[in-house]
């Protein structure tokens, strides 16, 4: 069975054995030729044998609502008025970007949860998921889901299961208008700046290419024909960056709190060894009894009798004795 | 071996330490074994077909699991475009897409069902009786509707108490015949997908 190289691995830093050269990947989604049929949709759920639940109209086009642990990718659909008062329709294919400085990896505490193959999949391997959904708030662009089902957070995988075997993605395979295109992330570069010129000729001074670099560029690109705003495509985000807590709470927080439990490690092992444990002596008990009883004797009901009587409620049985008592 | 409870305790306690701290997490990291989902598809059979929805007629190849062997009862697992076919190379819209579900469905009609007048249930028919039922009931309605001239004398051989609507995923051939035989009959309500 085929493997992808391992190189980013969530919670690890033992370096994952990478001599092997491989190109990354990218998925190339053109807004300004997506119809917005939700092909990707069906055959996303029908390859990753995910079925969302039937949900219900709300009168706009998407559905479901917003992504789901069961639906990995979303139409996302805006009515945009141009400036000469035109309705003009962007729709944008949502679901993980596959960064190349994925922020899900960077925020995951559990080992091997979040890998990151040499070919640039970010893919996330549920069986280490703890379900604690710090790659949500790791995730610049809001796409990982925790079932209700086995709490264990999902996302589009970019299919590394067909990735491996040389396919391309299921939603790419299906695309009726060739909006989504896949094959190495230079070839879809290249692709992109035709796109472009074809778009720039179509009117659209702005059209470009989105491949954010506040997440070290994706592997999961679009062509927008509004590239110098991104957020009119339903809140895709202008300049995407891992939100601040997170490299605070992994870059400084971690090691400063780590270090601080190991030094109470240190310093409580270091009090028994020099110090030792506190022992409380009679002399010291006998002590304290004088000091809150002055005119007491020195052999008071608070200390041990001197005479050591076998409490009743205690029975005791001497097989040698007749009676049997001892 | 020589131990006293003192020592006993001593082991013990660095005992559960030491799997306490293992099982909080503080364990060796395992080795770099994690693999990508296995590919579903390595060893199933694959037929080919035409999608059954619409008259654009898209390719499909179609993953069922087993090899075909006596002992094996043939599912479909997947389907997806065929990448050989010159129609959709490869792509599918939605509906064929999802037309693994279509298979599957408890509702999809697999045999001639006929309700009769005056019920409301659907009952299972063969193929025979479905072929013969629908001969005799047009030959009725055929000889007792149809109009062979107009008011004014002009030969017309119309039938218009029939309507008749076919598949979409036929060849120009099923297509060239299915017409032929539905205007013998004189229908003018007829209708296809695939407009033939």
């Amino acid at each position: 069975m085929a493997t992808l190289d391992i190189i980013a691995r969530s919670a690890t830093t033992t370096t994952p054995p990478s001599i092997r050269d491989m190109d990354a990947v990218a998925k190339l989604i053109d807004v300004s030729k997506c119809i917005g049929c939700k092909a990707c949709q069906v055959a996303c759920s029908e390859w990753n044998d995910i079925r969302d639940e039937v949900g219900h109209n709300h009168g706009v086009y998407e559905a479901p609502m917003d992504l789901t642990a069961d639906s990995w990718t979303l139409m996302r659909f805006t009515e945009h008025e141009k400036d000469d008062g035109d309705l003009e329709w962007l729709i944008r294919k949502d679901g993980c970007m596959h960064c190349a400085e994925p922020g899900c990896l960077k925020a995951c505490p559990s080992p091997g949860a979040i890998v990151q193959h040499a070919n640039g999949i970010v893919d996330f391997h549920q069986e280490h998921c703890i379900g604690c959904g710090y790659c949500i708030t790791g995730c610049p662009f809001d796409i990982p889901r925790i079932s209700q089902k086995d709490h264990k957070a999902y996302k589009c995988t970019l299919c590394s299961d067909r990735v491996a075997v040389g396919l391309e993605p299921a939603c790419v395979k299906t695309c009726p208008t060739g909006a989504i295109v896949f094959g190495t992330k230079e070839e879809m570069k290249v692709h992109a700046d035709e796109r472009i010129v074809d778009l720039k000729s179509r009117g659209y001074e702005n059209a470009g290419l989105y491949d954010p670099d506040g997440v070290g560029g994706t592997h999961v690109m679009y062509v927008l024909h509004h590239a110098d705003k991104p957020s009119l495509y339903d809140g895709l985000p202008d300049a995407p960056v891992i939100s601040p807590m997170v490299s605070l709470w992994k870059g400084i927080t971690k090691p400063l709190s780590l270090l601080a439990m190991g030094a109470a490690v240190l310093a409580g092992f270091f009090h028994y060894v020099r110090i030792g444990p506190q022992r409380v002596e009679e002399e010291d008990e006998r002590k304290e009894a004088e000091a809150h009883s002055p005119g007491a004797t020195s052999t008071s009901a608070l200390s041990e009798p001197a005479v050591h009587t076998v409490d009743p409620s205690v029975q005791t049985f001497d097989p040698k004795q007749p009676d049997g008592r001892g | 071996m020589d131990m006293n409870r003192r020592q006993f305790f001593k082991v013990a306690g660095i005992g559960l330490g030491g799997s306490s701290l293992a099982a909080l997490g503080m364990a060796p990291t395992p080795a770099f074994a994690e693999q990508v989902r296995h590919f579903k598809l390595t060893h199933t059979k694959e037929t080919r077909n035409t999608c059954p929805y619409c008259s654009v007629g898209c390719g499909l190849i179609m993953y069922s699991m087993g090899d075909e062997g006596k002992n094996v009862a043939q599912n479909i697992i997947h389907i997806e475009g065929d990448a050989d076919h010159p129609v959709n190379r490869g792509t599918l819209c939605p509906k064929g897409a999802g037309l693994l579900d279509f298979i599957h469905s408890p509702n999809r009609l697999k045999y001639p069902e006929v309700r009769k007048p005056g019920s409301n249930e659907w009952t299972r028919i063969s193929w025979d009786d479905a072929m013969d039922r629908i001969a005799r009931l047009v030959k009725d309605d055929r000889d007792a509707n149809f109009i062979a001239e107009n008011e004014k004398g002009e030969t017309v051989n119309r039938l218009l108490t029939i309507g008749f609507l076919a598949a979409s995923a036929s060849s120009n051939e099923t297509g060239y015949i299915t017409h032929k035989v539905v205007r013998n009959l004189g229908l003018l309500g007829f209708d296809n997908q695939a407009r033939v």
